[in-house]
């Protein structure tokens, strides 16, 4: 198990690099730092305060190679972003000036409190849907669900806010249809129209991929041989089909557990929790490059972290994995 | 022309021909791809069984439909007070009111000074007088345009990589595995975002930056079938024969993969409707003046808390998107249906 780990691990070296080269390409190299200086500081900003912009976050040193004579030649941009990120720090906000990791560990919490409850949630309706409609496979209702599912996944996010959020807090205005307080369980009120909003926006897609997933669980030898031995169908379907079927389902969710850190982008503006997603909408709107960049950087990270995850999984439910 | 003067189609650098062109392209390809798949058993027995899905077929019809309004936005044709779409011409008798008017209205949306309508608007008008239902059809175009751009970009990309990888493994196989890996590696939205904060907004960009996430996919499930196709023994056959790389790659590999990317490209297309309208929603979208139903949708959001409330514009833009990407979602699985029946989705 060890081994296999630590190849899975040394495997994920060379895409961290990319990603790190990456990132250096698209903020530096196709757009040059000035370019961005004064996209940040505005088109008004005079040339002294663009440079100095520049020189106080290293941004004016040669791009590549340093050619300057008595100047180490790795004194350059590519070589001190490449270290910075390297050592995981994250820089500090090009508007505000805040380090980002400080930014990051407060946006942490206020995710988390949206996406984990409606990570649970959500999965267990998508499972227990997705099983019921297997159980009721090939009938009119489970075709009717099956479009259901398909007009779930065909609405764009912020119309089930928009909407939600009208219905629910101007029409019957019981819940807070903006704002966020972190109070105990007060902080609930906030949260329970986003974490509805966010499992229903959802719902459709995994529906109807647990339902695959199932139905191809179905479709297997053994299920065909324990229902010739008299195994009822309500037996087969919790006993087997669910059983095997998890396996499959686990992989598929775990992969996305790094990413429930991230929280929501739309959801989070539109009830202005202070979340992660909320850091990054508005640095999108500022713009705030350092911000974006650095939640590229970390973004793979957790999609990585997300993938070793999941072959921890996979290693442990079939070891015949390891040998590969 | 204030309307047009910022749109991004009609502007006076782009020859009136252009999006002509590229419309007449458009139809030319999708003609090119029937003629190709009449000629391949697989596609008729698709074709045979699409004809027996109902459901599919109101989809593609629906779909057909937009794709036809979309075409019908993008001919440009000359006029004395500067060029017009077709859909402009046809809808030209639809007037421009003052303000706000609700669907059907006589009467503009004002408590204290109703002023008397030019005419009836089915869908009423947004805030500036414009009528709803024009405005939403021709916000079709954007959506079109970005799917097809991006498709443009994201398929040939996807599938040379793909095929080119299954074919000669190796260090080929490697390269393109790393470089989908290391894409992957940074989360959708995230790429999207950052890209498109760099090259800045507009529909060319947003279509480079869906494109440079959209191949990954594309590339892995060519590549997987290729692969599986390469055990096949008309592979070993046409080898055997002398025959050329480029020609088993084209005319072996790539007809029997044809129908993936066709469903891929369907399916796609629904998402990619999707994102624009949230990328426009998020701010690094399509540019302020272009109609988008993403842009529709952002604006009607203060609409809501207005009294009178108006929600005409909202309502018709994402029925609008609802309606092309839902069509688009079943078509595509009716595609999948039509070409393997073995399928569960």
């Amino acid at each position: 198990m060890f081994s296999y780990l630590l190849r899975r691990i040394l495997f994920f070296v060379p895409i961290v690099a990319g990603v790190m080269l990456l990132t250096f390409a698209l903020f530096f190299m196709v757009q040059s730092p000035k370019a961005m200086a004064h996209r940040v500081l505005g088109p008004k900003a005079t040339p002294k305060a663009v440079e100095l912009w520049l020189h106080n976050r290293g941004y004016d040193k040669p791009l590549l190679i340093n050619r300057i004579p008595e100047q180490p030649w790795y004194d350059s941009l590519f070589i001190s972003q490449m270290r910075r990120l390297a050592t995981f720090d994250l820089g500090s906000s090009d508007v505000t000036g805040r380090p980002l990791a400080e930014v990051f560990r407060q946006g942490a919490l206020p995710s988390l409190l949206l996406t984990v409850p409606a990570f649970l949630a959500g999965l267990v309706m998508s499972v227990g849907l997705a099983l019921y409609l297997v159980f009721i496979r090939n009938a009119a209702a489970d075709f009717i669900a099956s479009l259901l599912c398909v007009a779930l996944m065909s609405v764009p996010v912020m119309v089930y806010v928009i909407f939600g959020q009208y219905l629910v807090a101007q029409v019957f205005n019981y819940f807070p249809a903006f704002g966020f307080q972190l109070n105990g369980w007060s902080t609930a009120k906030f949260l329970l129209l986003p974490i509805a909003l966010m499992i229903v926006s959802g719902l459709g897609a995994d529906v109807r991929l647990f339902r695959a997933l199932f139905l191809e669980e179905l479709g297997q030898d053994y299920i065909r041989t324990a229902r010739a031995k008299g195994v009822s169908s309500a037996v087969v379907l919790m006993g087997h089909v669910f059983k095997n079927g998890l396996i499959n389902l686990i992989t598929l969710v775990v992969a996305s557990l790094p990413f429930l850190i991230m929280g929501s982008l739309l959801l989070e503006n539109f009830f202005g929790i202070p979340g992660l997603g909320n850091v990054l909408f508005t640095a999108i709107q500022l713009p705030d490059f350092a911000v974006v960049q650095a939640s590229v950087f970390l973004g793979s990270l957790l999609y990585l972290g997300g993938l070793l995850l999941t072959d921890v999984c996979y290693a442990w439910a079939d070891p015949r994995i390891r040998l590969h | 022309m204030t309307t047009s003067s910022q749109d991004w189609l009609n502007q006076s650098f782009l020859p009136i021909w252009l999006p002509n062109l590229a419309v007449l392209l458009g139809a030319l390809l999708v003609a090119l791809l029937v003629w190709q798949g009449n000629r391949s058993e697989r596609w008729a027995v698709a074709w045979r069984r699409l004809r027996g899905d109902r459901l599919g077929q109101v989809a593609g019809a629906i779909a057909a439909l937009f794709l036809v309004v979309g075409a019908l936005e993008t001919v440009v044709y000359p006029t004395d007070t500067g060029s017009r779409t077709v859909l402009q011409l046809l809808l030209s008798g639809i007037p421009q009111e003052k303000g706000y008017s609700a669907p059907l209205a006589t009467h503009a949306l004002s408590v204290s000074d109703p002023k008397p309508l030019l005419k009836r608007h089915i869908l009423g008008t947004d805030a500036l007088g414009r009528d709803t239902l024009v405005q939403t059809l021709r916000a079709t175009r954007s959506a079109l345009w970005i799917g097809g751009l991006t498709s443009l970009v994201y398929i040939p990309l996807g599938v040379l990589l793909g095929i080119l990888a299954a074919y000669y493994r190796g260090w080929v196989d490697d390269v393109v595995q790393y470089l989908y890996s290391t894409i992957a590696a940074v989360p959708e939205i995230l790429m999207l975002v950052a890209i498109l904060m760099v090259l800045g907004k507009g529909l060319g960009t947003m279509a480079i930056a869906l494109g440079i996430t959209g191949w990954v996919g594309m590339a892995r499930l060519i590549r997987g079938e290729a692969l599986r196709q390469m055990e096949r023994p008309y592979v070993a056959a046409a080898k055997a024969l002398g025959q050329s790389d480029w020609r088993i790659l084209t005319r072996h590999l790539l007809p029997n993969v044809m129908h993936l990317i066709v469903i891929k490209f369907v399916l796609g297309f629904s998402g990619l409707v999707l994102a624009e309208a949230v990328l426009s929603y998020l701010g690094v979208g399509a540019p302020v003046g272009t109609p988008s139903w993403g842009a529709i949708i952002d604006a009607s959001r203060s609409e809501l808390s207005r009294d009178p409330l108006v929600w005409w514009n909202l309502a018709a833009a994402s029925a609008a998107l609802f309606l092309l990407v839902l069509s688009l979602n079943i078509l595509g699985d009716a595609l999948r249906r039509a070409f393997d029946p073995k399928s569960n989705s």
